[in-house]
C-alpha cells in the first residue's frame, strides 16, 4: 500500500542510509513512464518487482528489480475511456496500487477498479463503479482490508454524490457501499453509530442538512486516504468538499461532507463521524491522511489518529470515539480563530464568508487548503510528524449555479495568491504532543509531494522545480539533493532490493492541481484558470517542464 | 443537424435561463426529426448545405481552397455577449475558465486543436472532441452554437474590438476580451491525445 502500513505513518525501518552517507546517494536507475502527466503516485515494490501506475491512461508497470537497470517486465493498459479526461477537475492524476494475495488492485480514471495478477500481468476482474456521465472519476489508491479492496469516487466539481465502495478482491463483485450524502440506509448508519458530538447524531442528517434535493448532488467524494486499526477492527477516511463551491445555493451543514467516518471493513456501518467544516465555504475538503498513532496525552497513552486538515488545523481525535483532542493551527489561517473543542466545530470569521455577486478577499487558507492530498510521515524514533504542505490565500466569488450532468458544478471565481512570507510552500516538522511545529522549511512552490522517514533520521521530499532532497529528520538540515527531470508532485517510497540494499524512489513528473499550468499548459494571462490556481503558479512555466520518470537512489 | 436525443434527466439547482433553453432545445429537436427521416442517407454537409469542414491543410488531388470564413454574429455585438452569458451558463467556463483552460485547452490563446474557423468551432461544440470535450449536440440549439462560436473566437482577439465584450459582470480575472490582442491562430503541435505512449 502506498502508506506503507495501514497506520499510515510511511515510516521505513531501513536504516542503512543514515544522516552521515546520504551525501553519498547516487542515481541507481531511471525510468520513462512515457506519459506527460501529474505523477501523484506511491511506486510500490511487491518481492522484486516494483509496480508503477501512471496517471491517466492508468498504464501499469512491472519493473524487475532483481536484474541490473530494473528492466520491464510487463505492461497492463486499462484502456480507459478518453472522455474522462473531461471529468477530472485537477490533473489527470492516478495515486497507486494497492498488493493483496496476488493481486495489483488500482483505479482508473474512467471509474473502473481492476485486479491484475502481480505475475503475469493479466487482468483478474475489472468493475466498473462509477460514471463520467454523472460527473464521476477515481484518483485515489485503494486499500485492502480483509480482503476487499476499498474505493472512493472524485467529483466533488461535478455535483457527484460521493461514495466509498467494497469491492471483494477475488471476484471484484459489491460488498458494500456508503454513501456521504442521503438517507441513513445510504449512509450506512444504524444501530452501531455512536458519533461524539450532538449535532452528529439524529436521523436522515445527510438529507435534512441540505435544502430540498442537493444532497444527491452535493459531493462529498472519496478521494483521499484510507488508515485500518486491526485492534478496533476499524477503517478511517476523510470526505471531501460540499458542492458546488458557492455556499449560498446549500444552506445547512451538509453532512457528511467535509466529515471522516469510523467504520466496520466488513459491514460498511458507520461507527462514528466528524465534519471538519460543517457547511464548508473554501473546497475544504476532509480528506487527507489519518495517521494511526498511540500518544501519551496528559499522562495517559491514548490511542489516537492526526490528520493535519485542510482548513488550517493539525487535530488530533480519540480513534475509538471521535473526541477531538487538540486542534492546533499548522499555518496562516484568516478563515476561523480556532476550534471550539465542546463542539467540536470552528469558530469562524463572518467577513471572510463567500457570497454570490461579492468578492472577499484574503481568504487563508485557500482552496487547497494549508494542505491538500500530499501524505505526512511520522517517525517512532523522532515522534515527529513531516507535513508537506502550502502557504496560499485566495480572493473569492461565489456566481450562478447550473448542473448540468457531467460538467463542472462549482459557480465560484477563485484567484489564489502566496500567504505571508510570499513562499508558497512549506515543510513543517509537527511535535503532535506538545502540539507545536519543532521546524520548518520553506519552499518557492507548494510541496506538493509525500514525505517519507527513515529509520536512518532521514526525510525525503521533492520540490515543484524538481529536487529530490534529503533532511536531517531531527533538526531540518537539508544533507543531499538531486535535480530530477521535472517538478516532484508524487510520494518518495523506501525498500529493500533483492541485493540487500536500501534504495529511495521517487516519481518525477510535474502536474496536480498545483502543477495543472504546465501539465495542462494553461495561458496564465487567466488568474481564474484552473480553479484559480493558476495565478498563484504564473512562474512554473519558467522552473519546469512536463515528463513523468522514475528515479531510483543507492549508496555507492 | 444529426439527431441525437438521449437526454438523462438533468438535474439542477437554479437558473431558470437554462431551463429556457432546454425547453427550446426539446422543440427545434421534435422539428429535426422529421427532417432526419427526410434526408437519410443524404451527406451532411449537403444536407445542411454547409461546405466541407477541414481539419487539415492536407487534401487529396489539387487542393480546393477554403470558403471564406462564416458564420453569424461574428460581427455582432450583441451576439458576442449574448454567447459570453452562455459560455458561463453552460458551465463551459468550469472546464475552460476566463479562456485560461484547467480541465479543457485555453481558448484565450494561439493555439488551436481542432481549428479556429467558426465552424471548426461549431463542430467542437456540438460533436465535442475526444479528450473530454462534451457533445453540446442537440442540447443547445444552433442560433445559441453561433453565438457561442463568435464569443469564443473573441477571446483570443479573433473578432473586431468593437465587436469584442468590453466588460464582465464578475471579478477581473483576466484582460478584456476587447484588449486582448489578436492571436493569430496556430494549429497545436500536441494535441493531448498526441500525449500518449
Ligand atoms: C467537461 C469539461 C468541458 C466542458 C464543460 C466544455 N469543454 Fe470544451 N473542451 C474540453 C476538453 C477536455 C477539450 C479538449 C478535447 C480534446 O483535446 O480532444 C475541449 C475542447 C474545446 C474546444 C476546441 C479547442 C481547440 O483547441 O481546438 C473548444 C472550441 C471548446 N472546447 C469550447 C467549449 C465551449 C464553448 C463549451 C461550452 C458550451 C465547452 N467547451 C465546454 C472540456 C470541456
Amino acid at each position: 500500500m502506498p502508506a506503507k502500513n495501514f497506520a499510515s505513518t510511511r515510516y521505513s525501518s531501513l536504516d542503512q542510509i543514515t544522516t552521515d552517507n546520504v551525501k553519498q546517494l547516487q542515481l541507481a536507475w531511471s525510468f520513462s513512464t512515457g506519459v506527460l502527466r501529474g505523477h501523484e503516485a506511491a511506486p510500490l515494490v511487491v518481492g522484486s518487482t516494483m509496480y508503477v501506475v501512471t496517471p491517466y491512461p492508468n498504464l501499469l508497470y512491472a519493473l524487475d528489480l532483481s536484474r541490473p537497470g530494473a528492466p520491464l517486465k510487463w505492461t497492463y493498459d486499462p484502456s480507459p475511456v478518453l472522455a474522462s479526461q473531461g471529468v477530472a477537475c485537477c490533473d489527470l492524476v492516478n495515486r497507486g496500487a494497492a498488493y493483496w494475495n496476488g493481486k495489483i488492485y488500482y483505479n482508473t480514471l474512467d471509474a473502473h477498479t481492476v485486479a491484475v495478477d502481480s505475475r503475469s500481468g493479466k487482468e483478474v476482474w475489472k468493475t466498473k463503479v462509477g460514471d463520467i456521465n454523472r460527473g464521476e472519476s477515481i484518483t485515489m489508491a485503494p486499500l485492502v482490508v480483509k480482503g476487499k479492496v476499498l474505493v472512493g469516487n472524485s467529483g466533488g466539481e461535478f455535483g457527484i454524490r460521493g461514495w466509498l465502495t467494497a469491492l471483494d478482491g477475488e471476484s471484484g463483485k459489491l460488498a458494500w457501499r456508503a454513501y456521504t450524502t442521503g438517507p441513513d440506509k445510504d449512509v450506512l448508519i444504524g444501530p452501531r453509530f455512536k458519533p461524539f458530538y450532538a449535532q452528529d447524531r439524529g436521523k436522515d442528517l445527510g438529507v435534512s442538512t441540505w435544502p430540498g434535493d442537493a444532497w444527491k448532488i452535493g459531493g462529498g467524494g472519496v478521494w483521499g486516504w484510507i488508515s485500518y486499526d486491526p485492534e478496533l477492527d476499524l477503517i478511517y477516511y476523510g470526505t471531501a468538499n460540499p458542492g458546488p463551491w458557492n455556499p449560498d445555493v446549500r444552506p445547512g451543514d451538509n453532512k457528511f461532507t467535509a466529515a471522516m467516518f469510523a467504520r466496520d471493513p466488513d459491514t460498511g456501518e458507520a461507527i462514528w463521524t466528524y465534519q471538519w467544516s460543517p457547511h464548508d465555504l473554501y473546497d475544504h475538503d476532509g480528506v487527507n491522511e489519518l495517521v494511526l498513532l498511540d500518544l501519551p496525552i496528559d499522562g495517559q497513552v491514548r490511542k489516537v489518529l492526526v490528520r493535519p486538515e485542510r482548513n488550517g488545523y493539525m487535530y488530533v481525535l480519540d480513534r475509538a470515539t471521535g473526541e477531538v483532542l487538540s486542534a492546533d493551527p499548522y499555518g496562516f489561517i484568516t478563515t476561523s480563530t480556532g476550534i471550539d473543542l465542546k463542539t467540536g466545530r470552528p469558530i469562524a470569521v463572518p467577513d471572510k464568508a463567500p457570497q454570490t455577486g461579492k468578492v472577499v478577499r484574503g481568504i487563508c487558507p485557500a482552496a487547497p487548503g494549508t494542505k491538500d492530498w500530499q501524505p505526512s510521515s511520522y517517525s517512532p524514533r523522532t515522534k515527529l510528524l513531516y507535513v508537506p504542505h502550502q502557504n496560499l490565500c485566495q480572493d473569492m466569488e461565489g456566481t450562478e449555479a447550473n448542473y448540468i450532468a457531467g460538467t463542472p458544478y462549482v459557480a465560484a471565481m477563485v484567484k489564489m495568491y502566496a500567504g505571508p512570507g510570499g513562499h508558497r510552500g512549506e515543510l513543517t516538522a509537527w511535535d503532535p504532543v506538545a502540539r507545536k511545529a519543532v521546524w520548518k522549511i520553506k519552499e518557492r512552490f507548494p510541496v506538493w509531494s509525500g514525505t517519507v522517514v527513515t529509520a536512518g533520521d532521514v526525510v525525503f521530499y521533492g520540490t515543484m522545480e524538481g529536487w529530490f532532497k534529503a533532511l536531517d529528520a531531527r533538526t531540518g538540515k537539508e544533507l543531499w539533493r538531486f535535480k530530477t527531470g521535472s517538478g516532484i508532485i508524487g510520494q518518495p517510497v523506501v525498500y529493500r532490493a533483492p541485493d540487500g540494499k536500501q534504495y529511495v524512489a521517487v516519481l518525477s513528473g510535474v502536474g496536480g492541481w498545483a502543477g495543472a499550468v504546465v501539465a495542462g499548459g494553461l495561458d496564465i494571462r487567466d488568474s481564474s484558470a484552473a480553479l484559480g490556481f493558476v495565478n498563484a503558479m504564473k512562474d512554473l512555466p519558467q522552473a519546469t517542464t512536463k515528463g513523468g520518470m522514475l528515479y531510483a537512489f543507492a549508496l555507492p | 443537424m444529426r439527431l441525437r436525443f438521449r437526454r438523462r434527466a438533468d438535474r439542477r439547482t437554479g437558473g431558470l435561463a437554462l431551463a429556457l433553453l432546454l425547453a427550446a432545445v426539446a422543440s427545434a429537436l421534435s422539428a429535426c426529426e422529421r427532417e432526419e427521416r427526410n434526408f437519410r442517407g443524404i451527406p451532411r454537409a449537403a444536407s445542411t448545405g454547409m461546405p466541407p469542414v477541414r481539419q487539415t491543410e492536407l487534401q487529396p488531388g489539387p487542393p480546393v481552397r477554403n470558403a471564406p470564413a462564416y458564420g453569424p454574429y461574428q460581427e455582432n455585438a450583441y451576439g458576442v455577449s449574448q454567447g459570453k452569458t452562455l459560455y458561463n451558463q453552460f458551465n463551459c467556463s468550469g472546464c475552460h475558465f476566463q479562456g485560461g483552460g484547467g480541465i479543457g485547452p485555453p481558448l484565450m490563446d494561439a493555439d488551436w486543436i481542432y481549428g479556429s474557423r467558426p465552424e471548426n468551432v461549431f463542430e467542437s461544440i456540438t460533436e465535442g472532441r475526444p479528450n473530454g470535450m462534451p457533445s453540446y449536440g442537440g442540447k443547445i440549439v444552433n442560433d445559441q452554437v453561433w453565438q457561442l462560436v463568435a464569443y469564443v473566437r473573441s477571446m483570443s482577439g479573433l473578432l473586431r474590438k468593437d465587436v469584442a465584450p468590453g466588460r464582465s459582470d464578475d471579478m477581473q480575472v483576466r484582460p478584456q476580451e476587447q484588449s486582448t490582442d489578436k492571436a493569430k491562430p496556430v494549429q497545436s503541435a500536441i494535441p493531448k491525445s498526441a500525449e500518449l505512449p
